[in-house]
């Protein structure tokens, strides 16, 4: 039906608009009921009959309104004038709304909302129409209703206006894009910067657990070690939350901090990621706290309004606040410390453990596995040491 | 149907703006940027260990932050805990429900969580006091299975679902906290990046958004892909977003530019990514594939410079330690595999 409607307001092979006359008023861009008969029996090769019954299926569901008598929704042949109904989808969401009494459906009543404001110089017209076909319904058979209904549902489910859509997309536009050269260019740093990192790529030392069974990098790098290796201290100037994340870094920036007497910043922010991962912290902002944080006044302003309604995310402002604070002026300073760069010196470079000569002896520190597992962990371990040019025999006797 | 046409049009020339927008700052192509990179050679990685012990398909896995333990669930009705270094089973968890599609390991390394075809999230506790694991909260709200879970903490998980829509829950109350609508098809997969602020989620509407989850909008949507979005993850640097689809490509987003930067495709490769996943530093791209196979992609270059063969059948999960030292992949032949 959407079809026939769309091909009678073709401009050019659809039904020609005029001025119809209604009684002695002049009506600008309507058509007359035999027009639209006419057209659809030229259009469609139909009888007359079909024609008329066809039409009369535009005019009671909606698709064209009268211009006299607005009640009576049926087509009739002759020189009554007739319009397209511009708001149909409008005039649908407001039956809607109408029957079930405002409990439209989340994305419908961000629709109808949205079409309000557009047309809300036509809106009475709209409601109008809407109780018109409410009324005409009504005297529909029961049956004939509810099918009308799930098709009419299942019509605008797929043809949505995209109503929701436009606000993202108009969001969308003013976004600020970033050059991809430049972006591009910091995936190359970034993969650069952590190449040495990447054990699957470069290997790492002492050895990879994985393939020597030698455990002795996870225990070097272990959270908290009385040395750190080199590489672990050197990644602490690839970006603050590299420091942060380790938990070594962050011991070693809090004693740096109470060198300074700047401790509490630290200490603030660690206790709002408490906040934000469940536990409550001690407030460090109330003016007479024994340690306080400067934060500008609006962010202490915002914050403590928050904290008469608690939520998760109360401390985000003040965090984030004392976060670029400490990036931007005691990360730098930490990294240039002598604290820092003795640790730096004094950092382990583990050295390179060639794989064990006889894996299979070392299989034994695991719990014994069951024979078939031995002999295909000893086959993939044959696979892995190409270089060695030894190749494990797996007996009894070797061990 | 004057005002529908109008809102169309309107919509339509909105999209072409921000298509020109984007065009705008392609000012660069990523053969001139990485002409200077070095190659990567031949990335070869062989099976360290194989884990044995599910009866059925192998679904989801999922690494702890401790890049040893590792939590897997299959359609045998277990999710189980493995201690992947001695490929011992830590916990073996028979769940009421054995249509399981994905899993999650906490990052306190306390919880697990699963869910599937039953619409439901549930949560395990790990550390009861009496040793025994069993259910800590279903979560049910969902109208559609269950794709993928994620948790922030021990007290917040966000999971996504076949209902279109992806959910952010209090775990303590069993509660929804916050809805993220948006998505026209059934949401795949999601990831979480470091900070926890936002999250991505892939879709059969063949796009990927980009949430805030203190807002609860959708803050950037990505599309290029012409199929279902498998799976999604951050880039290390937290700048992209990569996903994998059953396009047989997988691309590089960058949410800086707001668009696509880098696909990864050959014209060998027929079949659907199931699963994806990169390296520590980011210039490897490990991704699962219907063909039994993962190829190993040079993020940079955009070629592909390994292949991790030994499944017999689907690959549907892989997964990075957090220390970067190795990888697994689960299949559908019911094995797990650790490589490096």
């Amino acid at each position: 039906m959407e079809r026939v409607i769309v091909s009678m307001q073709d401009p050019d092979m659809g039904i020609k608009m005029r001025n119809q006359r209604l009684l002695i008023t002049v009506i600008p861009h309507a058509m007359t009921g035999r027009d639209i008969v006419d057209w659809l029996i030229q259009k469609y090769s139909i009888t007359e009959e079909e024609a008329l019954h066809t039409g009369n299926f535009l005019v009671k569901y909606g698709y064209i309104y009268p211009l006299k008598e607005p009640r009576n929704l049926c087509l009739k042949q002759d020189e009554t004038p007739y319009r397209f109904q511009v708001y149909i989808h409008t005039i649908y969401l407001a039956r809607k709304n109408i029957r079930k009494q405002g409990e439209l459906i989340e994305y419908e009543k961000e629709c109808y909302n949205a079409l309000h404001k557009r047309i809300n110089h036509t809106w009475d017209f709209v409601v109008m129409q809407a109780r018109e076909q409410l009324r005409a319904s009504k005297q529909r058979r029961k049956s004939d209703r509810i099918v009308l209904e799930c098709q009419e549902q299942a019509f605008w489910l797929i043809n949505r206006p995209p109503v929701s859509s436009i606000e993202h997309n108009r969001k969308s536009l003013g976004r600020n894009r970033i050059k991809s050269s430049i972006c591009l260019e910091s995936f190359v740093k970034y993969c650069e910067q952590y190449q040495d990192h990447d054990p699957i790529m470069q290997g790492c030392l002492p050895s990879n657990p994985w393939i020597t069974d030698d455990i002795m990098y996870w225990n070097m790098n272990a959270e908290m070690v009385p040395m750190p290796t080199k590489l672990r201290v050197e990644r602490w100037t690839f970006s603050f939350m590299e420091l942060l994340n380790d938990p070594l870094g962050k011991k070693e920036l809090l004693t740096y901090l109470e060198k300074e007497f700047s401790a509490e910043n630290l200490l603030f922010w660690q206790a709002c990621e408490e906040v934000r991962h469940g536990e409550a912290s001690k407030i460090f902002l109330a003016p007479g706290a024994s340690r306080w944080v400067n934060i500008d006044s609006k962010t202490m302003e915002k914050t403590l309004q928050g904290i008469k309604h608690p939520h998760r995310f109360v401390m985000d402002d003040a965090q984030m606040h004392i976060y670029f604070l400490m990036k931007k002026d005691s990360y730098p300073r930490y990294l240039k410390s002598e604290l820092y760069k003795n640790l730096l010196a004094r950092a382990v470079v583990p050295q390179e453990t060639k794989k064990s000569v006889f894996p299979f002896m070392r299989r034994q520190r695991h719990s014994s596995p069951s024979p078939a597992l031995v002999t295909q962990t000893a086959e993939d371990n044959g696979k892995a040491q190409p270089n060695t040019g030894k190749t494990n025999t797996g007996t009894a006797a070797q061990i | 149907m004057g005002e529908m046409e109008q809102l169309r049009k309107e919509a339509e020339s909105l999209k072409d703006e921000i298509t020109a927008a984007r065009k705008a700052v392609q000012d660069a192509t990523l053969q001139d940027t990485v002409s200077g990179t070095v190659v990567v050679s031949r990335v070869q990685l062989k099976t360290r260990k194989t884990l044995r012990g599910h009866l059925a398909k192998i679904y989801a896995m999922h690494w702890s932050t401790d890049s040893k333990l590792c939590v897997s669930a299959s359609q045998d009705g277990k999710l189980i805990v493995w201690d992947s270094y001695t490929t011992n089973k830590v916990n073996a968890i028979p769940l009421k429900s054995s249509w399981v599609m994905t899993c999650s390991y906490a990052p306190s390394g306390n919880m697990v969580a699963c869910g599937g075809l039953d619409n439901m999230c549930s949560i395990y506790n790990l550390k009861a006091k009496d040793g025994n694991v069993k259910v800590m909260r279903e979560l049910a709200a969902h109208t559609g299975y269950l794709s993928c879970c994620r948790f922030l903490s021990d007290a917040e998980i966000i999971t996504s679902s076949g209902d279109c829509t992806c959910v952010l829950w209090d775990i303590e109350t069993g509660t929804q906290k916050t809805v993220f609508a948006g998505h026209t098809g059934d949401c795949m997969s999601l990831a979480v990046p470091l900070d926890f602020k936002t999250f991505i989620s892939g879709a059969c509407d063949f796009t990927a958004k980009l949430w805030d989850i203190r807002e609860g909008q959708c803050r950037q949507t990505f599309s290029g892909h012409e199929s279902d979005i498998n799976a999604i993850a951050f880039f290390p640097n937290g700048n992209a977003v990569i996903t994998g689809s059953d396009d047989a490509t997988c691309k590089l987003y960058d949410l800086r530019a707001d668009q696509e930067l880098i696909t990864y495709q050959d014209s060998s490769i027929m079949c659907g990514v199931t699963s994806i996943a990169p390296s520590l530093s980011g210039r490897l791209i490990l991704a699962g594939y219907d063909d039994f196979n993962c190829n190993i992609w040079d993020s940079l270059k955009a070629e592909r410079v390994g292949v991790l063969a030994g499944h017999d059948n689907r690959v549907s999960c892989i997964g990075v330690t957090a220390d970067g030292m190795a990888c697994c992949t689960g299949s559908w032949d019911s094995f797990l595999k650790i490589w490096n």
